[in-house]
């Protein structure tokens, strides 16, 4: 018999033990008793300013962690907030577990004050999501959603809570987790070890083979066995951009991130390829660019947990379905120790002409984005944790910054939700106070969100703001620029003096405009145990290359010219 | 395209027929018909689809409809020997004249006379589609005023008793 108590406590004692220990929400009418239960738990609560802040900061929690993140909010408009952040994670295939209040039982469905379908709203954008209308259900139901949360492809689940639940008394005791059964978690996949040996079979074969690493390997914490794969075959790495640090981007069998402004070496060796191996990622239209074309002379392995990503996009010769690490363990003694020396040369090459043409090489006192990456990354030794948001500055990030570790790069990848990077990187510090946390984000997506700094600093988060500020939505102003003849509609932003804000809220901070302070500024903000914010004012029309035009085949790419101004569009130095 | 029959079992739960519908709707799969009700398993439900489109598109709804946490189990028995039947209600206009015509038609597809009114006939009719189908064309001849049709549902026949495939097609 467990003792009586109310709904919200169930609701705290479920957290703990879940193993939480931190919860971002913001609190309001609905989910009062909650919150006033809280107050008996050993738990902390980080205020974000605006609900989106706190289901982002939770997602950079989980992502950093491995947990699930878990964000709180009031019905209506508290709930709503957290929609896009919902859906950010929910494309991303990240673990949250949403607690939100509702009206009374008594109520629902009269169009109360702050009433909403929450669970309507969210149908699409969660894993799953419950509205609890009977405390008695409470425990079990709190169970289930951080169960389903974090198993097989993970995702959000939001629990609506109706708030005489909240104060209603259950004696039911918290099931045992092996004791909740849904239907939807007893089909986990098991690896077909007949596949295995057909995907062996082809990859020995091959004499041009290629590996595409995506978000499953690092879910799947198959980074080993990746590394493991590629250099007993002599196989090459390319990733997605939410595969980032599946393999040492210094690695000498890494290509970088393929796909719409993926690394041209990467993008060719795509469509030269014989034998695709692609791993933990869902051929989104980003890294493909047009489909009927997409790697035309391979063959295609399919390591995949989600049987409806096998045959979605693109039809594989051999699926393997089921938990990346079982299948490539099982794969592994059956690859042979191979070497395709003629291959490698010719990526070689590739890679060689890539960097004749880079940006790194540019010789001039303004910031150029990608020497900003560049020095980033000399600065914090790559060790960085990044949290990026959308745009160009998340594309440069990710080609510049080379990462070296898993679970180093928080970046909206499936929904490309702009405000994301703030909020996200504060959840990732909160999880990981050991690590230096860097958020890198535009002028444009960081006036989304930049509420959050009231976050940084109450919290005394110690996280690194470095907003690359080219005075544009960059991104979009680049699409203009290639595709809309330079008309620049609505893409111009102005920002407030970035270092004066972020002093009204106690934040140290400094600017930047010339490359000679970059390195110093850099480091003095990367070594402060303080929160930091950089202001960098770079070159305003930058763009980002190789880029494939929507709709392109991968490797028909825009490149930077190789004399710097020669096709028009880039400043000349 | 053509068009697939799916069973789908799930949890007897409030909403799920929700979020059925909407991820049909939002992964653009086009539901013809959908007939819900209890099964010999109590807090079970069971839906016929009939969706229309490639075997590709199919295998994809198949497999989204399994991502859904309250569903049990599904299978597309578009190429399984399956008893397929379907009920449909039908109002027909009679006249003195006409009313035993209409009743001899019902009486040859084994539809049943459920309302007798002095201007109109409700009848009743059980069969596959084909079948249903058919008999609503003859009586379009005598005025239909109102009609109702369940869309399909679904049984596999037990393996092997017939021996032959595709039986539930033909009606028997
Ligand atoms: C919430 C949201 N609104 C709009 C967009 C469309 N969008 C994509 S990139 C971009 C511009 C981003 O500008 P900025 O944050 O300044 O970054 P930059 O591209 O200049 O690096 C916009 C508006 C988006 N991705 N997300």
């Amino acid at each position: 018999m467990t003792r009586k108590r109310e709904g919200a406590d169930v609701v705290w004692e479920a957290l703990l033990a879940e193993g939480v220990d931190v919860v971002f929400g913001h609190p309001g009418g609905a989910v009062l008793p909650i919150y006033d239960a809280m107050t008996k738990y050993p738990v902390r609560h980080v205020l974000a300013r605006h609900e989106q802040g706190a289901a982002h900061m939770a997602d950079g929690y989980a992502r950093a962690t491995g947990r699930v993140g878990v964000a709180m909010a009031t019905s209506g408009p508290g709930a709503l907030n957290l929609v896009t952040g919902l859906a950010t994670a929910m494309m991303d295939s990240i673990p949250l577990v949403a607690i939100t209040g509702q009206v009374p039982t008594s109520l629902l469905g009269t169009d109360a004050f702050q009433e909403t379908d929450v669970v309507g709203v969210t149908l699409p954008i969660t894993k799953h999501n419950f509205l609890v209308t009977d405390v008695h259900e409470l425990p079990w139901v709190l169970r289930a959603a951080f169960k389903i949360a974090r198993s097989g492809r993970p995702g959000p689940v939001l629990v609506d809570i109706c708030k005489d639940v909240q104060t209603d008394i259950t004696d039911r005791p918290l099931p045992d987790p092996a004791e909740i059964h849904i239907p939807g978690l007893e089909r986990q996949p098991s690896v077909d070890v007949e596949a295995v040996h057909a995907a062996a079979d082809l990859i020995n074969r091959a004499s041009r083979p290629l590996i595409i690493a995506g978000h499953g390997v690092l879910m799947a914490h198959a980074e080993r066995e990746l590394q493991a794969l590629a250099e007993k075959g002599s196989i090459p790495v390319t990733t997605t951009l939410l595969g980032i640090g599946s393999i040492p981007e210094t690695h000498p069998l890494s290509l970088g991130m393929s796909g719409m402004h993926g690394e041209a070496a990467s993008n060719f060796a795509l469509q030269e390829c014989d034998v695709l191996i692609a791993i933990g990622m869902r051929f989104d239209d980003r890294v493909t660019g047009k489909l009927e074309e997409f790697a035309p002379k391979a063959k295609i392995v399919h390591f995949e947990l989600d049987p409806s990503e096998v045959g979605k996009n693109i039809e594989p010769t051999v699926a393997v379905v089921g938990d990346a690490k079982e299948a490539l363990q099982h794969l592994l003694p059956l690859i042979k120790e191979r070497h395709h020396p003629e291959w490698l040369r010719r990526l070689q090459e590739w890679k060689a002409e890539s960097q004749a043409r880079d940006a790194v090489n540019l010789e001039t006192e303004d910031l150029i984005p990608p020497q900003v990456m560049r020095e980033l990354w000399y600065v914090t030794g790559g060790q960085a944790l990044v949290a990026s948001d959308v745009g160009q500055h998340q594309m440069w990030e990710a080609q510049y910054y080379m990462h070296q570790r898993p679970n180093q790069l928080f970046t909206s990848g499936g929904l490309g939700t702009m405000g994301y990077g703030l909020p996200a990187a504060i959840g990732a510090q909160v999880g990981r106070p050991e690590e230096k946390v860097w958020a890198v984000v535009g002028d444009g997506g960081f006036q989304m969100t930049l509420q959050e700094l009231g976050t940084v600093a109450q919290e005394n988060v110690p996280v690194k703001i470095a907003i690359i500020r080219n005075g544009y939505l960059g991104m979009v102003r680049q699409w203009q620029q290639l595709f809309y003849e330079r008309r620049y509609a609505a893409t111009p932003i102005l920002s407030p003096d970035l270092v004066k804000l972020a002093e009204a809220y106690g934040i140290p901070a400094r600017r930047v405009t010339k490359r000679s302070e970059l390195h110093q500024a850099l480091k003095e903000a990367h070594d402060a145990d303080t929160p930091y914010l950089l202001d960098l004012e770079v070159v305003e029309e930058f763009n980002v290359y190789p880029m494939v035009a929507p709709g392109e085949r991968v490797d028909n790419m825009l490149r930077r010219p190789l004399v710097p101004g020669e096709d028009g569009l880039t400043p000349a130095w | 395209m053509s068009k697939h029959t799916i069973v789908a079992w799930m949890e007897d739960k409030p909403g799920v027929l929700a979020r059925v519908a909407n991820l049909f709707r939002r992964r653009n799969f086009n539901i013809e018909s959908l007939a819900v009700g209890h099964t010999e398993t109590p807090g079970v439900s069971r839906m016929t689809f009939v969706v229309e489109g490639d075997d590709r598109m199919v295998d994809q709804a198949v497999k989204q409809l399994l991502k859904l946490m309250n569903v049990i189990r599904v299978e597309d028995v578009t190429y399984k020997p399956t008893v397929l039947r379907e009920l449909a209600l039908i109002r027909v206009q009679t006249t003195p004249q006409t009313r035993s015509e209409v009743i001899q038609l019902a009486e040859i597809y084994r539809a049943q006379i459920v309302d007798v009114a002095l201007d109109s006939l409700v009848v009743q009719i059980v069969g596959p589609e084909e079948r249903v189908d058919s008999f609503i064309d003859l009586l379009e001849h005598f005025g239909i005023v109102e009609m109702v049709r369940t869309g399909r549902v679904a049984m596999t026949r037990a393996n092997g008793r017939n021996g032959k495939k595709r039986q539930g097609s033909l009606g028997v």
